[in-house]
């Protein structure tokens, strides 16, 4: 089992004959991920890497039954793009593009109420769910099967929490980027409920960051309803109040945006906060 | 990107949301005639800066002498101004904005912002105006009134009128306030604003409302469809070194310690701060490379890095997904030979083509510092920096 994504996940890419999109379609494919096909709009009816081409993602989930949508779609076309796979009924919506306007995505959202979909990202690196689908840009080579359920915010984070887990024999269920935008498509608690709901997941990692309340509202929740023990990092020990730190996301607005802030939170709600960001691999180690 | 109180309040203009009369003087005898110009007796000269504090740092001054707006004025431009906002060094002054006077009965604050919590604009108001909103949440957050708007329908009249009954206006100014709020949020979307701050509005002794001050900035994300509030950006109050960096595509934030950062992603970086300073030391910068990190990138990387005098070791953590440690590689070795960097490096790569990018460092016969886990990197890294070997 695993969560979002699995083997049986149908795989399409939006703005699917673009350079990364082709690129990552094909590392996709080479670790067995069904991809099949994509949209461009103004190229349908074409092949790219051996895959039909539409012009509209009603068009392709007709003709294919595709239920996954990754978008590499630039970002002044994003938010319409995204509108459009929810409208065609994706129920998971993968959008890698960096650089989506705010409120586009506040319109995404408002516009999702009442669909039965579910937003990852934007500026995410994707959900992996080991040898069955790889929806994102990730190296999918450090991705072993196993009992962690992994979400951050950040990709490489994810990356690095991975290899520490890695070299102690720890694999993942499912491994998801949420991205690190201010308004993104979901947030860490609906993807605890998920790993809560999975049976193949025994324990959950939460990578957090600065900036919002998230990680908090996910970990009250926990306390009170997950069946799992939850681990967390969060990162931005070190930054200076006000500033961006690259993510859009990233900023602390009011005292209880630090990290030092979330980490104490999160201690009160039971869970395994991990200090030393090498230090996420020994910490899971204990947990299962 | 952030905007001067002069500029924002020109854009309020523009949506009929009240200001002061007054305009923007680069000299002071501009700021003479400009005051010469407003109807009244008082005026008020602000320093125009993007920090705020800037009452109690001594940067604005009421005044009912024509002679003291010039002198006023005079002292101001070019000097540097030090609020509680700007740190030690403060901000060079090159303007100020002159205006009318107003007769306050009571401040309040409004503002409209991106809510995380509700994921849609929100605007939040109390009767306590001209304090810090922090503050007034923390002791008093009963004082505090919010509301989310519906993207879909708008700021709705009775959103308004709840948001003015909370901060106890009545009878006209209720219709007022809907009116001002509503105008407020047309020009919040139509901008793709990511904040309006009015700290504070007033409540004039003749009842009308009108914002004393104006705080606006924007969703950098959203600059490509609005050339003309790109346009208002001021690179003086900019660091030139994340100016530069901003121009290679690079996100670096200067900060005080002595062990220079160069990673990709946010996270990771951010990551990479907290195990330097975990092991004793101190990150000198934010820096993330982001993806797609080509030779010329990390060149640049190293340059703005080392140009900090206080940076001692260096420390350069990839882990390669849609980058490769390889063109990361040839980027390192490309960069300390042309840049004769003399400063130790510690180097850790790991992810996509990680042996080749290795065999790469190994073969260039530099002198790296190899690292193969972060907290390896890290603690080789503050040791480097402190002249010992960890």
């Amino acid at each position: 089992m695993s969560i979002l994504v699995d083997k049986r996940s149908r795989v399409i890419f939006q703005g699917f004959t673009g350079q990364h999109a082709s690129f990552h379609a094909e590392e996709a494919m080479r670790i067995g991920t069904r991809v099949v096909g994509g949209v461009t709009p103004g190229k349908g009816g074409q092949q790219h890497l051996g895959l039909p081409v539409f012009d509209t993602v009603d068009a392709a989930v007709r003709e294919t039954g595709a239920d996954v949508s990754v978008l590499f779609v630039p970002p002044p076309f994003c938010g319409d793009a995204i509108l459009e796979a929810i409208d065609a009924g994706i129920g998971v919506i993968v959008v890698i593009t960096d650089g989506v306007p705010t409120q586009d995505m506040v319109r995404v959202k408002r516009y999702q109420i009442g669909h039965d979909t579910l937003i990852v990202g934007p500026n995410t690196a994707g959900v992996i769910t080991p040898n069955q689908c790889k929806a994102g840009i990730m190296p999918s080579h450090i991705y072993q099967p196993g009992p962690i359920g992994v979400v951050s915010r950040s990709g490489t984070l994810n990356y690095e929490a991975v290899e520490q887990m890695n070299e102690l024999g720890l694999g993942q269920s499912t491994s998801i980027s949420i991205g690190g935008d201010p308004v993104n498509g979901c947030d860490f608690l609906t993807i605890l409920k998920k790993f809560d709901a999975d049976p193949a997941t025994e324990a959950v990692l939460m990578i957090g960051e600065i900036g919002g309340q998230q990680e908090v509202e996910a970990a009250r929740w926990a306390k009170e309803h997950m069946n799992k023990p939850l681990a967390a990092f969060i990162a931005g020990a070190t930054a200076p109040p006000g500033r961006r730190m690259g993510h859009a996301g990233a900023i602390i607005s009011g005292a209880s945006d630090t990290a030092q802030a979330k980490m104490e939170a999160l201690e009160q709600l039971d869970v395994s906060v991990v200090r030393n960001a090498a230090g996420i691999g020994g910490t899971l180690k204990k947990l299962v | 990107m952030n905007i001067h109180e002069y500029q924002a309040k020109e854009l309020f203009r523009k949506y009929r949301v009240p200001v002061p009369e007054g305009h923007v003087a680069h000299t002071a005898g501009q700021a003479l005639s400009i005051a010469e110009q407003i109807d009244g007796e008082r005026w008020v000269v602000k320093a125009q800066i993007h920090a705020g504090g800037r009452g109690k740092g001594g940067g604005m001054k009421v005044t009912n002498q024509l002679a003291e707006v010039e002198t006023f004025a005079d002292r101001l431009i070019g000097s540097h101004l030090v609020t509680p906002q700007t740190g030690p060094a403060g901000r060079i002054v090159h303007r100020v904005l002159v205006e009318q006077a107003q007769d306050i009965a009571h401040e309040y604050y409004l503002s409209l912002l991106i809510d995380r919590g509700s994921q849609r604009v929100s605007v939040i108001a109390s009767d306590a105006g001209g304090m810090d909103i922090e503050e007034v949440a923390a002791k008093t957050p009963g004082k505090i009134v919010r509301e989310a708007v519906d993207p879909a329908i708008g700021l709705q009249d009775f959103q308004c009128r709840k948001i003015a009954h909370g901060i106890g206006l009545r009878g006209k100014q209720i219709h007022a306030l809907t009116g001002l709020l509503k105008r407020l949020y047309r020009c919040f979307r139509d901008n793709d604003a990511q904040l309006i701050e009015i700290n504070p509005l007033a409540r004039l002794d003749d009842g009308r409302l009108i914002a004393l001050d104006a705080k606006m900035s924007f969703d950098d994300n959203a600059l490509f469809r609005h050339p003309d509030i790109t346009d208002l950006r001021d690179f003086d109050e900019e660091d030139p070194k994340e100016v530069d960096a901003s121009g290679h595509d690079l996100s670096y934030i200067a900060l005080d310690g002595n062990v220079g950062c160069i990673v990709n992603g946010a996270g990771l970086a951010m990551a990479t701060m907290d195990a330097i300073s975990y092991y004793g030391g101190l990150p000198a910068n934010f820096l993330d490379v982001g993806g797609g990190a080509s030779p010329e990138k990390i060149a640049n990387a190293f340059r703005i890095v080392l140009d900090d005098p206080n940076v001692h070791s260096v420390l350069l953590n990839i882990f390669a997904g849609i980058n490769r440690c390889d063109w990361i590689a040839e980027g390192i070795v490309q960069a300390i030979r042309d840049q004769q960097i003399g400063t130790p490096v510690i180097v850790r790569l790991a992810g996509t083509n990680v042996e080749r990018g290795k065999a790469i460092l190994a073969a260039s016969g530099l002198d790296f510092i190899e690292a193969d886990k972060l907290d390896d990197a890290a603690r080789k890294a503050v040791a480097a920096a402190n002249g010992e070997t960890a």
